[in-house]
């Protein structure tokens, strides 16, 4: 055995460390798709009838699409009769304080390093829990009314704020998008739902964490975030999923709307289950995200560190539409052993003097596949829109692949618009020159890789950032010959 | 400090090494001449633990331990330092980080803490002046977008830096002006004491002008075949290569 197929044969039998399951008391829909699961999902979340009406809507529509196949990603067909499409834990109707939380769920957010308890945790983040297909508690409800900030799950949001929800809901990824779109209007069982008053500067990070536990189970998850004028939100997402031999699927839908001078950040650190190295289990995690710069001078930035997740497809996206507005996309998209990954982003220019940026750092590693698929346009009356687009893929071994597809559409003859590549290896060469530096090949891997990383990272809120390092090398670990 | 006794070595089948043999004592330069091919760079190559090489006799101890068997970052961190022919550029890895991972590494290994922040930042003033190096280039990416001479003048400032007992220059001239190859080689006289040791590996003669060498050898077929002292290197240039092979058959010094 040569000492490449040494590392990788240690680096496979790495544990995902959050592949544990939670023994817990649910209620689960029947399985398969139909217009009654529809409204079963409805009558648990007690939604009105404007939002069973929505759901239907898309249901019908659903039925008519075909999954898309244009992604640079293999894998048996889904069969969508065979997914549930809700599962709960039992629980009391509302909760009032954490004690009335089942204590398994509190244990099992403990292993996972969340604390529920809003004493124990980092005084800067508010978070929503979502398990399965409900949210289980949202912390710092209180403390953020306080300056009008709403932040609770979808479901509350849909009864408690109908009026925001209907206005905005379904207004940057209509119900008709795409398949997995579609099928997530559906059925999303819940999500998170953030408003932001005019003028309020956010005072803590807000986060969503999602779980998936029950076997057989979706997750189909909405998230819904508004900030109005003049306002600033800096949110997260995070989601693990435990160790299973079947593929379970994840078709979510986040929503950003950013009016004048709005400025939002959004952040993911994506580690669901991706597999085993033979490509057994893992999530598709099919996953629909954009936002609008609806307002002048607003702003969206989507940070993500993806490296989790059997096939990943996903393309956060910003409709410049205000005048001056500026979009950003940051990200680091890692795959190894049979993992396939197929994300990037859409900047579409809209209005006047709109910039975009994009930074994808892509790191393939084992057999794994990672494509970088981005479309930059440009309406024919953006004038004086920029871009920048920066994709560099780091290869580690000569059995994974790595692909850029840039689509660039330009309409307006004032559009400037600038596309860098760069490829590079972390070769055996590479490699001894650090050890020779007294530097063995783990930390000089993570070395490497984070620097590769360093201008996405910079972007991440500084306490995930540090989470988000040692990730990337625990999915790294002795991934190179 | 270093004896290479009898040392055969073979890269996928092919000798390359055929009995080599070296004594190196503390406070000696020894300079290792050949025609291209003779095995010099295999030599340095084996010397500080790259893989892909087959040892198939012969035995090389560093300090009275057998070196042969240890990793890479190992011998790095007993003080086997090695500047490269062909230095690899690393990007995203600034000279900073990599360097203080690396004095911090060797540290570790000896029983010391890190590095004060400070105490770093005084050391690479102070070492960076030996190698004429400009401030910038201690944020910049290691050797990425370097010249051919501001990558060689890295290897020697590192040297600096990591301080080594034993530092193997694998044809440190190599693509090197007139200018370089000064700053080069005053840095080296400059970090030679009486308790380290420098293997200077080269082509030409040129370099020894500079370095002045205590031993010299000329090596051909993979062996050593002719030991002197520096005025070997100048008899070497006047007669050429040519000579060298008609010593093959002669046995060293």
């Amino acid at each position: 055995m040569s000492n490449q197929d040494q590392i990788l044969e240690e680096l496979t039998s790495t544990d995902y460390k959050y592949g544990f399951i939670t023994d817990i008391e649910v209620e689960n829909a029947p399985k398969g798709l139909t217009e009654d699961t529809v409204r079963f999902i409805s009558a648990k979340k007690q939604e009105p009838e404007w939002m069973l009406e929505w759901r239907l809507k898309a249901f019908k529509e659903w039925q008519k699409m075909t999954e898309p196949t244009w992604a640079n990603v293999h894998y048996s067909k889904i069969d969508f009769q065979d997914i549930i499409y809700y599962s709960a834990p039992k629980q009391k109707p509302t909760l009032n304080s954490l004690d009335e939380v089942d204590p398994e769920l509190l244990k099992t957010f403990e292993k996972l390093g969340i604390s529920l308890d809003e004493q124990k945790r980092l005084s800067g983040v508010a978070i929503d829990i979502v398990f399965d297909s409900v949210s289980v508690k949202t912390t710092f409800q209180e403390t953020l009314k306080e300056k009008g900030i709403i932040f609770c799950s979808m479901s509350e949001a849909i009864r408690e704020h109908g009026e925001l929800v209907k206005q905005y809901i379904g207004s940057v990824v209509p119900q008709k998008d795409n398949f997995y779109a579609t099928l997530n209007s559906a059925v999303f069982s819940d999500g998170s739902f953030c408003y932001i008053p005019k003028g309020v500067r956010c005072p803590m990070e807000l986060s969503t964490y999602f779980r998936i536990n029950s076997a057989g189970s979706g997750q189909f998850e909405r998230t819904l975030l508004i900030a109005d004028d003049d306002s600033y939100v800096s949110y997260l997402e995070g989601c693990t999923a435990p160790q299973r031999d079947e593929h379970q699927l994840h078709a979510a839908v986040v929503e950003l709307i950013a009016l004048n001078n709005a400025e939002i950040k959004y952040s993911t650190v994506q580690n669901w289950y991706p597999g085993d190295k033979d490509g057994k289990g893992g999530i598709y995690n099919f996953v629909t995200k954009r936002g609008i710069c609806k307002g002048t001078n607003s702003k969206i930035s989507w940070t993500q560190v993806e490296t989790g997740s059997a096939i990943t497809w996903k393309y956060p996206s910003c409709i410049l539409a205000g005048d001056n507005s500026i979009g950003e996309f940051y990200s680091v998209a890692v795959t190894n052993n049979m993992q396939q990954a197929d994300t990037g982003t859409k900047m579409f220019h809209i209005g006047k003097n709109t910039k975009s940026r994009i930074v994808s750092k892509g790191i393939s590693a084992g057999k794994s596949q990672n494509s970088y698929r981005g479309l930059v346009k440009v309406h024919k009356k953006a004038e004086n829109a920029r871009n920048f687009s920066q994709c560099d893929s780091l290869l580690m071994g000569d059995k994974c692949g790595a692909h850029t597809f840039p689509y660039l559409e330009v309409g307006n003859k004032s559009a400037k618009v600038e596309h860098e590549a760069t490829t590079s290896k972390i070769g055996e060469d590479m490699l001894f020159y650090f050890q020779q530096r007294g530097i063995d090949e783990e930390t000089a891997v993570a070395m490497i890789v984070n620097g590769f990383c360093k201008e996405v990272m910079d972007n991440l809120p500084m306490e995930f950032a540090v989470e988000a390092r040692k990730l990337l090398a625990i999915s790294l670990e002795g991934s190179v010959g | 400090m270093l004896k290479i006794k009898n040392l055969h070595v073979s890269i996928e089948g092919k000798k390359i090494l055929k009995g080599f043999s070296l004594d190196v004592n503390a406070g000696e330069i020894h300079a290792i001449m050949g025609p291209n091919g003779t095995g010099k760079s295999t030599l340095a190559a084996v010397l500080a633990g790259k893989e892909g090489y087959e040892i198939t006799d012969g035995t090389v101890e560093f300090e009275g331990l057998n070196i042969l068997e240890l990793e890479p970052e190992e011998r790095a961190r007993l003080g086997v330092f090695l500047a490269f022919q062909y230095p690899v550029e690393i990007p995203g890895v600034s000279n900073a980080n990599f360097l203080k991972a690396a004095v911090n590494e060797i540290r570790k290994s000896k029983g010391l803490d890190n590095i004060l922040p400070n105490d770093f930042l005084k050391m690479i003033r102070e070492k960076m002046e030996l190698v004429e190096m400009s401030k910038d280039f201690i944020s910049r990416s290691v050797n990425q977008g370097f010249s051919g001479g501001e990558k060689k003048r890295n290897e020697i400032f590192q040297l600096a830096m990591l301080d080594p007992k034993l530092s193997i220059l694998d044809e440190t001239d190599s693509g090197l002006d007139i200018d370089a190859l000064r700053i080069v080689a005053n840095g080296v006289n400059k970090l030679r004491t009486s308790n380290n040791a420098f293997i200077v590996i080269t082509h030409y003669q040129r370099l020894l002008e500079y370095i002045v060498p205590d031993i010299v050898h000329v090596m051909y077929d993979g062996k050593i075949v002719k030991s002197g002292d520096k005025n070997l290197a100048l008899e070497l240039e006047e007669k050429g290569y040519d000579w060298v092979k008609e010593l093959d058959n002669v046995p060293a010094n």
